[in-house]
């Protein structure tokens, strides 16, 4: 266990102050005259074999961060260092090192598998491209791969088609865990599946953590299952992090309106149905023309002196928990 | 709290589905999409279908309503009565004329049930005007008036907007505005809030609750989110690969569920188990309707399992309003005619 | 839709046998009995390109003239022409060059424009932006005129004129080509090979091209049928086959002088057109139905 105290300390992915933002519209020139502001300062570190939870709704800004995050979305402000590295600014040899050391799975396994190529050519693919391997070794590793999610060897020759949801999730999660990555970001990965293979899912992402240290990056609207698995969550509004802390603290014990407004809202055995007013029916401001001041007074319910000039992520005083509202500090 | 009605007393039916059996001929063959499928409303009461997707339970409401394309499926035994009008024996302008004024349907995608094309105004409008004898000024006074009841701030401006200007849940506002605006007996939600956030799908519950209780509209709520269910039906019912496995009031089921699948279900949450702990998944896949299993079609992934199982098919029953499917639980007859007429 | 076909509940569905997958081909095609014809007709058309001299009674060439002009009979099924050659014969041997000449012409501006069409796609930018304006000047050619501005400067031939019309015809491809690409670009397994650093060959080669094969060919099938028109109507103005050669448009373009007195001359060929691009649109037709995911797994 000498390997589990340096993995505590060590952050492999740390994002600061990340801004991202797309054109919405350009003039004739083509040049953008107006910006949709998807990420707008995001700060957050992961620790090496530990899960941090990304919650919030559509529209928060919560998947543009993971895309930043594993490159598919450039950015212009801020910085995301894997292992310390950053990787927009890494070129070559670096930038390869550093892909394979991250790899995402989506939310909808039926579009994120090529539906022309066999199973084992879906999963072998990063190694595929990263070249090197021939064709006996890349059916090899992907029978080993295949194997460590639970699928079967003889499915190797089979298309995607042919399997059910939960198992082409697998598929996506062998392919992911192909390059021995250490982080995972992992965009909504069991919302397009029914609640029992939900579980499956679920139960070897826990697995293959515990297996092999993975570090995950959760992207999720779903809280009951953030809590259950993860260390860490981050709540998100309107691109910003409102409300961080570890995960069954804070999901317990919300101090941000939001959060206390999303757990109200979420639907559970436990609670009945929310009055209307408790989850505010408000909806989610224009994010081209970022609001002044913080960003959920239009929604907030406590609003009051301090509102309108724009809030802090603060750090509590008691504990590791941080809050972007000048009215929880205390 | 929801359930000041207790288990249905006989009050007058909204809709009775009995052993309603259906297919969908492929052709690789049969495709059994419902197996003796029944179900009992009562007027004014909100009742759950809850199961995992391809169990059957959009499909048992769709033929109810008579919304499955024409031609491609069979019904292969049962019947159902909809305010006792037998709806499966009727034609298209006859359900037509059903749909909206008895019985209205709200669908999980707000943006293909609206015309991209017309304001939303003419579009309510064009409704009410179609099943009640009014005037296009009077029409335009019922709309505002439910649009209003749908807490939408601004009734007059909303209605001239077209669908694209609104956001997801408010369209899905409008269209259960629509399904309510002729005031039908009975109203379908079929995962009405699938596709939105947390905090909207929490109005949109409410809004079709206050206004059922006010008006006295029966409700079929189908979803595949056992919290939802439990949070607004009455009573529910558990479906698994086109049949019914478990039926009662809701906080019975939900507290002391007696089939072997609403059990599994229950546990595989992870609301109930400490964090990291692994979840009790239910092992396997649902099965493929083309070829069932013999016997009980949840009986390959249970765990307690037995030979009676594997031939045979139980019937749904039990006392005390909670019934269930499953030879384990004492249930004594078989589920009659597999598949064919009765 | 998906409420309603049960297509996902199948848990480990082995892939269908060769004889399975015929069977499955033969029972969505009964569901359209048109497709069938459409079948029978290019299947029929086929034998004639394949088997020509075995199924035609008289050599195509032979000139006879004691037997000139005569109407269909039990010797000459479709009759003679003005210096006494079979025309059954004539026609069998006709498919060759009509046809030959549409599938060349089809394949050409089908290989060129998709080759075009997704390198535009993946490249992007200001080069895709030349090529589409290129390729719009293009679209605005009639064929009929280039072929006879092509015919002009290097002479009349069947060659020159399949060459125009494939010209004309590629930026259907092109663009047809460069929607699946750019479409494909944003699905979910693309971007996740993007993420693996996959460069842009790697994603055509493995992920576009594979991908979008399904329309183009639906496009090809339905644009056989309008190829062998406009083949046959250049060789009916002179610009394509020329004489004697046996070509379904020239044989009407001779026969056209007879139309008031021999009318079996023109109207056999005229009928061999006809009846060959209404099969390929019917098998264009049936193919793009039998692709329509609505209809999958029926």
């Amino acid at each position: 266990m000498t390997k589990a105290v340096d993995i505590l300390t060590r952050p492999v992915l740390e994002v600061s102050d990340l801004h991202v933002r797309f054109p919405a519209s350009r003039n004739w020139l083509g040049r953008p005259t107006s910006h949709v502001h998807a990420v707008n300062g995001v700060t957050l570190t992961v620790s090496a074999g530990k899960s941090l939870g990304i919650v919030g709704e559509s529209g928060c800004g919560k998947s543009t961060l993971a895309q930043a995050i594993i490159g598919l979305a450039p950015y212009g402000e801020g910085r995301v260092a894997i292992d310390g590295e950053d990787f927009q600014k890494a070129e070559g040899k670096r930038k390869r090192a550093l892909r394979q050391k991250m790899q995402i799975v989506f939310q909808d396994p039926q579009s994120s598998l090529d539906r022309r190529l066999p199973v084992w050519r879906l999963i072998s693919e990063p190694l595929h491209i990263r070249g090197g391997h021939s064709r006996a070794e890349l059916r090899a590793k992907a029978e080993e791969l295949a194997v460590a999610v639970g699928l079967r060897p003889e499915h190797l020759d089979r298309l995607p088609h042919e399997f059910s949801g939960g198992q082409r999730q697998r598929i996506a999660i062998a392919r992911a865990i192909s390059t021995d990555p250490e982080l995972m970001v992992l965009d909504e990965p069991t919302s397009a599946l029914d609640v029992s293979v939900q579980a499956q899912i679920i139960n070897l992402l826990l697995k293959l953590q515990r297996e092999r240290g993975l570090t995950y990056l959760l992207i999720s609207h779903d809280v009951a299952l953030v809590r259950h698995f993860c260390d860490d969550v981050a709540v998100m509004y309107l691109g910003q992090i409102v409300e961080s802390g570890p995960a069954d603290a804070v999901l317990s014990n919300p101090r941000h309106p939001y959060t206390q407004t999303l757990l109200a809202a979420a639907p559970s055995f436990e609670s009945p149905l929310p009055d209307i007013a408790q989850v505010r029916a408000g909806e989610l401001p224009n994010n081209r023309n970022l609001p002044d001041g913080c960003f959920y007074r239009q929604r907030c319910d406590r609003i009051g002196g301090g509102c309108e000039v724009g809030q802090v992520l603060r750090r509590l005083s008691e504990s590791a928990r941080h809050v972007r509202c000048h009215l929880a500090q205390t | 709290m929801m359930m000041t009605t207790g288990t249905a007393e006989p009050r007058g039916q909204a809709l009775a589905i009995n052993n309603l059996s259906l297919e969908f001929p492929t052709f690789s063959g049969a495709v059994k999409a419902l197996d003796n499928v029944s179900i009992n409303v009562a007027k004014a009461e909100v009742v759950g279908i809850v199961g995992e997707s391809g169990c059957g339970k959009s499909v048992t409401t769709m033929a109810a309503t008579g919304l499955l394309p024409k031609g491609r499926y069979h019904i292969t035994g049962g019947n159902v009565r909809l305010f006792g009008h037998s709806t499966l024996s009727m034609d298209d302008s006859q359900l037509q004329d059903l749909r909206g004024k008895v019985v209205s349907t709200i669908f999980q995608e707000p943006m293909n049930a609206l015309n991209p094309t017309i304001r939303i105004g003419r579009q309510l409008t064009d409704v009410i005007m179609r099943h009640e004898e009014i005037g296009l000024v009077e029409a335009r006074r019922v709309a505002r008036d439910i649009l209003a009841d749908m807490l939408i701030g601004e009734p007059e401006r909303v209605m001239n907007l077209y669908p694209f200007e609104l956001s997801g849940g408010m369209r899905q506002r409008v269209l259960i505005a629509m399904a309510f605006s002729c005031n039908p007996g009975l109203i379908i939600a079929d995962e009405p809030t699938t596709a939105l956030d947390v905090t909207v799908q929490a109005v949109i519950l409410r809004l079709i609750q206050n206004r059922a209780r006010r008006t006295g509209t029966a409700v079929v709520f189908i979803s595949h989110n056992v919290a939802v269910v439990s949070q607004l039906c009455d009573r529910l019912y558990v479906m698994y690969a086109g049949r019914i496995v478990e039926h009662g009031a809701t906080r019975s089921v939900l507290e002391t569920p007696q089939h072997p699948y609403t059990q599994a279900l229950l546990r595989c949450l992870p609301e109930r188990v400490a964090p990291k702990q692994d979840l009790e998944a239910i092992p396997g896949a649902v099965p493929n309707l083309l070829q069932p299993p013999a016997g009980c079609y949840f009986q390959p992934r249970c765990k307690e399992a037995v030979e009676q199982c594997r031939s045979r098919s139980p019937q749904l029953a039990g006392e005390g309003g909670q019934q269930v499917a499953c030879w384990r639980r004492g249930v004594a007859a078989e589920l009659p005619g597999q598949g064919g007429r009765q | 839709m998906s409420a309603i076909t049960p297509t996902d509940p199948v848990a480990t569905r082995r892939s269908r046998p060769f004889t399975d997958r015929l069977r499955y081909l033969w029972y969505l095609s009964r569901r359209s009995p048109l497709t069938l014809v459409g079948v029978a007709i290019i299947l029929a058309v086929l034998v004639m390109i394949v088997a020509a001299p075995w199924l035609a009674p008289y050599n195509p060439d032979k000139v006879s003239l004691t037997s000139r002009l005569l109407p269909p009979s039990s010797a000459h099924w479709f009759g003679t022409d003005e210096v006494g050659r079979d025309l059954f014969s004539r026609v069998i041997f006709g498919a060759r060059a009509s046809c030959g000449a549409a599938f060349m012409i089809v394949l050409i501006s089908t290989a060129v424009g998709v080759l075009i069409g997704c390198f535009s796609g993946v490249v992007g930018g200001r080069v895709d932006t030349a090529i589409m304006r290129l390729m719009d000047v293009v679209l605005a050619l009639p064929a009929l005129v280039l072929a006879m501005a092509l015919a002009a400067a290097l002479g009349p031939s069947l060659f020159n004129s399949m060459l125009a019309v494939a010209i004309v015809r590629i930026p259907a491809y092109v663009r047809l080509a460069r929607g699946q690409t750019l479409s494909l670009r944003e699905q979910v397994f693309v971007k996740a090979s993007r993420t693996y650093g996959a460069s842009p060959f790697y994603i055509l080669r493995w992920h576009i091209l594979p991908n979008a094969t399904s329309p183009i060919i639906v496009q090809a099938t339905l644009d056989l049928g309008g190829v062998v028109l406009i083949a046959a109507a250049l060789s009916f103005i002179g610009l394509g086959a020329q004489p004697p050669t046996a070509e379904w448009g020239a044989l009407v373009s001779s026969g056209r002088s007879y139309m008031l007195d021999q009318w079996w001359y023109a109207t056999f060929p005229g009928l061999a057109i006809l009846i060959t691009a209404m099969g390929c649109n019917l098998v264009g037709d049936g193919i793009r139905d039998m692709l329509d995911p609505r209809l999958r797994g029926r």
